[in-house]
């Protein structure tokens, strides 16, 4: 029995039981094209429908929205969206498409959107069916974010929408987007609304969606550009003048601390072939050459390897503490470390690999030579994707001590 | 075998936990503690040996000494987890008593078998022990004894010797005809000297104690595998007594930085004091979850334990320096003052962090695992 499954209830036991069986059988095969690193750099549609295919069947094979209930296309458990995602990753699936959709705008609109709302929309996205993205930055606010200037104005029971959103990632394909805006310039927080925008059937009409290229020269963000779209009332969220308390529900499932677990599914990157992870790190430093012996004699990137994986042992355990009351402190000390924590992780052990791999490390994913695909210096790269987005390092160390150990803000 | 989700860590060790907070803050609140162990600024001052032994005395009749002492032993045989819940406890405290070199002598007679029995029944009788490993160099592999033993008698200088002005028996290693064996030593033995070693920590002494054909009795000849079995355990408490001092560290530090103000803010204010801060925080958690980690595992996954406690300490001995360097420099002067308590726990940390091997030894010792044996 695996350490996971010792403490399941009988519900997630027997749930347990089933996802792994279900698993087994139905895993997707290998993937037709290469695949990016992460869902936020689906950059074409053959990449985008192997993924799609995957989460549909996963939804309709109840892995996906465990915990939510029957009424809004959920599973109508308790606490099994954990097993699930324990499983998939387990069984090394690929990941779900609709990343945002699941980790965020899920939770969202579960929370604070109304029934009707919910009923309509939630099935479709935890199927993937619709693509979710998230429209919060702008050119002039990202770590401030209640900064943002994107103004909403009433007409009738309509409300006219224009401003210039950036860095939405997955607005290539989305059908909907969570959208955070003004709806009153004189109050920077209370001036907030939320809104969810079919941002795909108005393309052209009001929405322009420009894809923005990245440091690793993939696409898979955008800026998104809003004149006079129309949108209902009904797609918003929550009171008028509530958007930065609901934009928190956001931002605390974005950072994996929300109440709602997060479908999380495997491994699999790029084809299958190379995880970016400490064990893949050592695999590097033993079969790397250096002069008459191996990179994993040398003793300065031995005690460099060791470091990251003392590292990954303590957030994997970090993990597993967050789970014992007994052995915490402040309830929110542990989770909101979760994502600053994962992200320099992630760095380190990308710095570490390419360090490892010497002049090598010089070659990318085009090059036959390059050691595990060229996926380190990409890995490397795109680290820093996770330290900037979602809340920047410094972000997530100002939280932390203000929220936890109470020292004044720095705004 | 695979270890229990919750790390085995229940109720009743969460109880030992609050038991050993409140009696430590009761009985030995840090201002009390720093009148105990601070008294001589002299730096000239010699060798010490401060601590409360009617306390000592308490914590033996509350059975803390025998927790690890195995049930067939006689002993409570209470999981390395509830032990560790202790010891962060002892750590935040900056406690000064022999209950770390007792546990370790503990974990040491545990694993020689039945030669021991009468040993470890000296420790559930109350008596205090401590190791005697350790060359004159600190080499801080398990066994560098400068000891010998023949015809039932030791030989020699032990170096490092923890609270050794504080116990009653010493566990020594030394070098016998047939390869290493351990003794069990009386510190009172005609030929035995402790000679006090004049250091930097107030809240333990240390000393080199030599023997002159001194009587012990052999509880083990084979004292390699006996203290390889036993270290992951040495090693992980003293993990968790670090990650005890340094979460005072921390907190004392956030206090200080959240009233004290300068340019009209709270200190904390400041990211180049917010961030670093945080940083001990993250550090004193990767630690606690590494250590509860390699303690489950000396509890239910042996093969695992050595592993999981190099991993503790390293985090551990690196955590005690971070912790102790931001603790001072951010009191300002009144941090580099004697009358400030941060000094004690500075120095109990800085003592700690090259006590059983620092971080890179711990990394070394690691990457021979993790990078020199097969796959
Ligand atoms: C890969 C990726 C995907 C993204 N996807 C999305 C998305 O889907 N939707 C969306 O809305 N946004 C998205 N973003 C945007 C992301 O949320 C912002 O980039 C982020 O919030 C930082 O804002 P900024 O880029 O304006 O940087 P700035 O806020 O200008 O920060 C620049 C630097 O200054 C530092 N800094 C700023 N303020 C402080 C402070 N108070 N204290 C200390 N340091 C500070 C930052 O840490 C950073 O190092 C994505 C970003 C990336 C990289």
């Amino acid at each position: 029995m695996s350490a996971s499954a010792r403490k399941d209830t009988p519900e997630q036991a027997e749930f347990r039981q089933y996802c792994r069986q279900w698993l087994a059988q139905h895993k997707p095969g290998e993937p037709p094209v290469r695949l990016p690193q992460s869902p936020l750099e689906i950059m074409t549609e053959p990449q985008l429908h192997y993924l799609q295919a995957w989460q549909k069947s996963a939804y309709e094979a109840g892995l996906i929205g465990c915990d939510y209930p029957q009424e809004v296309g959920g599973g109508g458990r308790g606490d099994c969206q954990r097993i699930a995602n324990q499983e998939m990753i387990a069984a090394r699936t690929p990941f779900l498409p609709n990343v945002i959709g699941l980790g965020m705008a899920a939770p969202t609109v579960f929370y604070h959107g109304q029934e009707e709302l919910k009923r309509r929309l939630l099935p479709r996205l935890f199927s993937g069916e619709d693509i979710w993205c998230q429209g919060f930055s702008e050119p002039g606010a990202g770590s401030d974010l209640a900064s943002v200037q994107t103004f909403a104005e009433r007409r009738g029971d309509k409300w006219v929408i224009n401003g210039h959103k950036v860095w939405t990632s997955l607005a290539h394909f989305a059908e909907w987007m969570i959208l955070l805006l003004r709806t009153d310039r004189s109050h920077k927080y209370d001036g907030l609304s939320y809104f969810v925008v079919p941002i795909r059937a108005a393309l052209g009409k009001g929405v322009t969606v420009r894809p923005l290229i990245k440091i690793t020269g993939e696409t898979g963000f955008n800026e998104v550009i809003f004149e006079d779209l129309e949108v209902d009332d009904s797609y918003r969220l929550d009171e008028l003048g509530k958007g930065w308390q609901v934009a928190m529900t956001t931002l605390l499932h974005e950072r994996s601390a929300g109440e709602l677990q997060t479908p999380r599914a495997g491994g699999m990157k790029s084809g299958a072939t190379h995880d970016t992870n400490s064990r893949s790190l050592i695999e590097l430093a033993r079969t790397t050459r250096r002069g008459e012996g191996r990179a994993a004699d040398d003793p300065v990137l031995r005690d460099r390897i060791m470091r990251a994986v003392i590292r990954e042992k303590a957030f994997e355990q970090t993990l597993r503490r967050s789970r014992n009351q007994a052995l915490l402190d402040h309830p929110m000390r542990l989770p909101l470390q979760n994502k600053l924590l994962a992200s320099e992780l992630a760095q380190e052990v990308a710095d570490t690999a390419l360090a490892v791999a010497g002049a090598a490390g010089s070659l990318y994913l085009a090059d036959d030579n390059a050691p595990a695909g060229g996926q380190w210096p990409m890995a490397y790269m795109n680290s820093f994707g996770m330290t900037i987005a979602a809340g920047t390092s410094e972000v997530q160390r100002n939280i932390l001590g203000e929220r936890v150990l109470g020292m004044s803000k720095s705004k | 075998m695979a270890q229990p989700n919750d790390f085995g860590f229940g109720e009743e060790a969460a109880m030992l936990k609050d038991a050993a907070r409140k009696f430590f803050a009761d009985n030995l609140p840090v201002a009390a503690l720093h009148q105990l162990v601070a008294d001589n600024h002299d730096p000239d001052r010699g060798p010490a040996v401060a601590w409360r032994e009617d306390l000592w005395r308490q914590m033996v009749e509350l059975g803390w000494t025998a927790l690890a002492i195995p049930e067939a032993a006689g002993g409570l045989g209470m999981p390395l987890v509830a032990v560790a819940g202790l010891v962060e406890e002892l750590g935040r405290a900056a406690f000064p008593c022999p209950l770390l070199g007792t546990l370790n002598a503990t974990f040491v007679l545990a694993a020689c078998g039945d030669r021991a029995a009468a040993a470890l029944d000296d420790i559930g009788a109350g008596r205090a022990a401590t190791l005697a490993l350790t060359n004159r160099d600190g080499d801080w592999n398990p066994a560098a004894t400068e000891l010998r033993a023949s015809g039932g008698t030791l030989s020699g200088t032990a170096w490092f010797v923890q609270d050794a002005g504080k116990v009653d028996r010493l566990l020594a290693a030394a070098h016998t005809e047939g390869g290493l064996g351990l003794f069990w030593v009386d510190a009172g033995a005609a030929g035995v000297r402790v000679h006090g070693d004049a250091i930097v920590d107030l809240t333990r002494d240390q000393a080199h104690v030599s023997f002159d054909n001194v009587e012990a009795v052999e509880v083990s000849a084979n004292a390699l595998a006996a203290l390889n079995t036993a270290f992951p355990a040495i090693w992980t408490l003293l993990a968790a007594d670090i990650a005890g001092a340094a979460e005072w560290q921390l907190q004392t530090t956030v206090e200080y930085a959240n009233t004290r103000k300068q340019f009209d803010r709270p200190l904390g204010f400041f990211q180049a004091v917010k961030h670093p801060l945080v940083d001990v925080m993250i550090g004193i958690d990767e630690v606690r979850s590494l250590l509860y980690n390699a303690a489950c595992a000396c509890d239910t996954e042996p093969e695992k334990a050595g592993q999981y406690a190099h991993m503790a300490l390293a985090a551990a001995s690196d955590l005690a320096g971070f912790a102790s360097s931001r603790s001072v420099q951010y009191h300002g002067g009144i941090g580099f003052t004697w009358e400030c308590f941060v000094h004690l726990y500075f120095k109990r940390q800085k003592h700690s962090q090259a006590l059983w091997g620092d971080g890179a030894w711990h990394r070394a010792r690691l990457a021979e695992i993790l990078l020199d044996t097969a796959a």
